[in-house]
């Protein structure tokens, strides 16, 4: 066969396209009645904004870069192999994929996880010191004002303290792992959907020393502390955002399986291990009650080892109790 | 004695296991890309020695791909899970071991893109924002997110895209749009390509064609 008729055989087929392939469908659960659904602005809405000073563009744009790649900062502020973007898929906008313009909008507020009135740079050194497995860039530095205002131009025009929020968070399929859910089904499930990209041990892929697909579990995931190791935090996350480009192809009970599999692997110590693994657990059962730190698989107990992963230290400065009695 | 025969053991399992992606010899892979194995044409009767293909004939440039992807694909014309008119006959008596040859012997080379398209301006703009930044709002997820930075491919199952001919990238988008092809591990591809307009598929095309292939800029 010689190249002409190679010509003439493309043409042929590329003629004959006539049928159409059944699209992949983008499931969400449906937003409810009384919820304000958001639709963040894009770059582009950024670059044509008149109301919004350059100055204030080039700040804006650059937390975002930070977000997108926050690997920049590995082995100062960050020392997992995790982006802010690998949670919060599509430059934080994304409903169902916890959008962060809702910090931006709700916080100062109460959280439960510290028990105090976190501000939002507080909320932001919390995804630094856990699910980055870091140590948070400082108050007011220029990394926090940057991210900042990511956050709160993302939020532009939603109201302020409006917390029925359509999308938000990651807890579509409630907070309890149903009973029948179990982590031979989720190993299954991981290694048939996932490993694909994530790795058949949870590693990730990288090229040429840059993450394409993050690490799950080991030493350069999240840690024990992340919200994503709650195992309904993970599962919802995965039913509304994986396999990628795919949301909602997964069963709920694919998804729970699979996240129960994952937040059942090793990963860095919380860093508020107090020493004892059952004793971190109790302290921080509300919290804790829904991972599987501190308890057993395979006649293994889970996070009891000083493990930090790459970074050299337990626990961040930047985590402190905050009381406004005096 | 001995060692043949281990030799052989280790082929087995491997081709047995799958292993043997990529593990191919590119001397004897020169040799079947130059004269063929008997049947259909060699190899460089279309993709060329130096395996840079050809833009108008929507030849797809194979110099530098990775091996595995080279060996899932022929293996998959073999099969007819990937399909083409072209390339199942050529491929058809190919036995594992000539695949990962052939595989091994493209993926060594180091051959200089042939195709540098002149796309409009605003096209190659939409084409890099798709490919870089992506189109949430429709769910399009950015091409390097899995095709690596600089899309020059993650392993054997995202391939490099950078610097490949922007016909054959369009033929193939459009080939999975329209379902002649669905060879895609888990449908990754397809799910995205199902929400891409024409527009798009050529400005995408066009961008990435011009792309480095080794990832400079």
């Amino acid at each position: 066969m010689r190249p002409f008729s190679t010509v003439f055989w493309v043409a042929v087929i590329l003629g004959s396209g006539v049928l159409h392939a059944a699209e992949v469908p983008v499931e969400h659960p449906p937003f409810k009645k009384d919820q304000y659904v958001h639709h963040a602005p894009t770059v582009d809405d950024l670059m044509k904004d008149q109301e919004i000073k350059p100055q204030l563009k080039k700040v804006i744009l650059k937390g975002r870069d930070i977000f997108m790649n926050t690997q920049q900062y590995r082995g100062k502020y960050v020392f997992s192999r995790l982006s802010c973007k690998n949670c919060h898929l599509g430059e934080g906008r994304l409903n169902w994929s916890g959008p962060i313009w809702p910090a931006a909008t709700t916080l100062p507020d109460y959280r439960g996880k510290n028990g105090h009135v976190n501000s939002l740079e507080e909320r932001i050194a919390g995804c630094f010191s856990f699910s980055l497995n870091g140590k948070p860039p400082e108050y007011g530095s220029d990394i926090m004002l940057a991210l900042s205002a990511y956050h709160q131009w993302l939020a532009l025009k939603a109201p302020v303290y409006e917390t029925h929020i359509g999308g938000r968070g990651y807890s579509s399929l409630g907070k309890d792992i149903p009973k029948d859910i179990h982590y031979v089904q989720g190993e299954k499930v991981y290694q048939a959907q996932c490993a694909i990209c994530h790795g058949a041990t949870g590693q990730g892929k990288s090229v040429e020393g840059k993450v394409v697909f993050p690490p799950l579990w080991g030493d350069d995931s999240y840690n024990w502390g992340a919200g994503m190791a709650r195992v309904y935090t993970a599962a919802s996350f995965i039913k509304n955002n994986m396999p990628l480009g795919k949301p909602g192809a997964l069963s709920d009970r694919d998804a729970w399986a699979v996240a129960l599999y994952v937040n059942s692997q090793e990963r860095p110590q919380d860093p508020r291990y107090t020493g004892d693994v059952k004793e971190t657990r109790e302290k921080y059962f509300n919290f804790h009650q829904y991972t599987m730190y501190g308890t057993e698989r395979d006649g293994v107990l889970l996070g009891q080892h000083d493990n930090t992963g790459a970074k050299p230290f337990l626990k961040p400065d930047a985590l402190r109790p905050r009381t406004f009695d005096e | 004695m001995m060692q043949v025969h281990r030799g052989w053991l280790f082929s087995a399992v491997l081709a047995l296991t799958g292993v043997a992606h990529g593990a191919g010899d590119p001397e004897k892979g020169k040799l079947i890309v130059t004269a063929g194995d008997g049947s259909g044409a060699p190899c460089i009767a279309c993709h060329g020695l130096d395996g840079a293909g050809n833009d108008l004939a929507g030849i797809p440039r194979l110099a530098g791909m990775d091996a595995g992807y080279l060996v899932k694909q022929m293996r998959d014309y073999r099969s007819g899970a990937r399909k083409s008119a072209v390339m199942s006959p050529n491929v058809d008596n190919l036995n594992d071991g000539q695949i990962a040859d052939v595989a091994a012997y493209y993926a060594t080379l180091d051959t200089a893109p042939t195709s540098l398209p002149s796309g409009a301006p605003g096209a190659l703009a939409l084409g890099e924002a798709l490919a870089t930044k992506g189109d949430w709002d429709h769910y399009i997820v950015p091409c390097e997110t899995c095709h690596g930075p600089g899309n020059v491919g993650v392993g054997s199952d995202f391939p490099k895209l950078a610097g490949q001919h922007p016909t054959y990238i369009k033929q193939q988008l459009k080939a999975w749009k329209t379902g002649t092809r669905n060879n895609d591990p888990n449908h990754l591809m397809l799910a995205i390509v199902g929400r891409l307009t024409e527009t798009q598929i050529e400005a995408v095309a066009a961008w990435l064609a011009r792309q480095d292939p080794k990832g400079g800029k």
